[in-house]
């Protein structure tokens, strides 16, 4: 497995929601990334966001990862929940929220949280882990 | 031109019971489809949208297909 594409499952394994789209969680660069974090809004979930857009190989390795091919792509604590036409059609339906209460607990619901992380950098081996 | 797109996915759901191809922008890559389908019963809705992904896996890798919305329904 690439370095890349163990950097993204541990990232989607850390982050309890957590949507890879085009953009950021302040400024979407396609529609359908900012249907799925409207969606995830409307039902007051906090999510971490990844631009895929800077680096190439990001999409490919999540892809490769998730088996879905199309950007964005939400995971709730791990699990791929969906692109934009499911988190939507969730969020209308309560199943957006189910979900998050099934995986989550009542953890989910400290909505304002949002915030991009970055991805695809070269991991440094001297970097000391945040305690 | 929805009618490829509508023949790949009628070869891939024989059974469907509702099959729609919607051109969203008349522009001819941006589509909607529905597919209500037998097939997608007991599938989660993510398992059930990787059938239509897989459906259009040619005209979605050579940019046929630019963008796709999809609703699916199993039958109750």
């Amino acid at each position: 497995m690439s370095e890349l594409r163990e950097q993204i499952r541990e990232t989607i394994e850390r982050e309890p929601v957590i949507a890879f789209v085009k953009g950021t969680h302040e400024q979407a660069y396609c529609g359908n990334s900012e249907r799925a974090m409207q969606a995830l809004r409307a039902v007051g979930a906090s999510f971490a966001a990844v631009d895929v857009l800077p680096d190439p190989a990001i999409r490919q390795e999540l892809s490769a990862l998730s088996n879905w091919p199309t950007i964005p792509q939400v995971f709730v604590g791990g699990e791929l929940i969906g692109g934009a036409d499911i988190v939507q059609e969730l969020a209308a339906s309560g199943g957006l929220e189910a979900k998050l209460d099934e995986k989550l607990g009542g953890e989910w619901r400290n909505g304002g949280a949002e915030h991009t992380i970055p991805l695809g950098a070269p991991a440094n081996p001297f970097r000391i882990a945040p305690g | 031109m929805t009618a490829p797109i509508e023949n790949l996915l009628r070869q891939a759901f024989p059974d469907a019971r509702e099959l729609a191809v919607l051109d969203r922008t008349g522009g001819g890559d941006h589509f909607q489809v529905t597919v209500v389908s037998p097939r997608f019963n007991g599938l989660s809705l993510v398992e059930q949208h990787r059938l239509v992904y897989a459906a259009l896996e040619g005209p979605m890798a050579d940019g046929t297909i630019h963008e796709l919305r999809i609703t699916t329904r199993g039958e109750t």
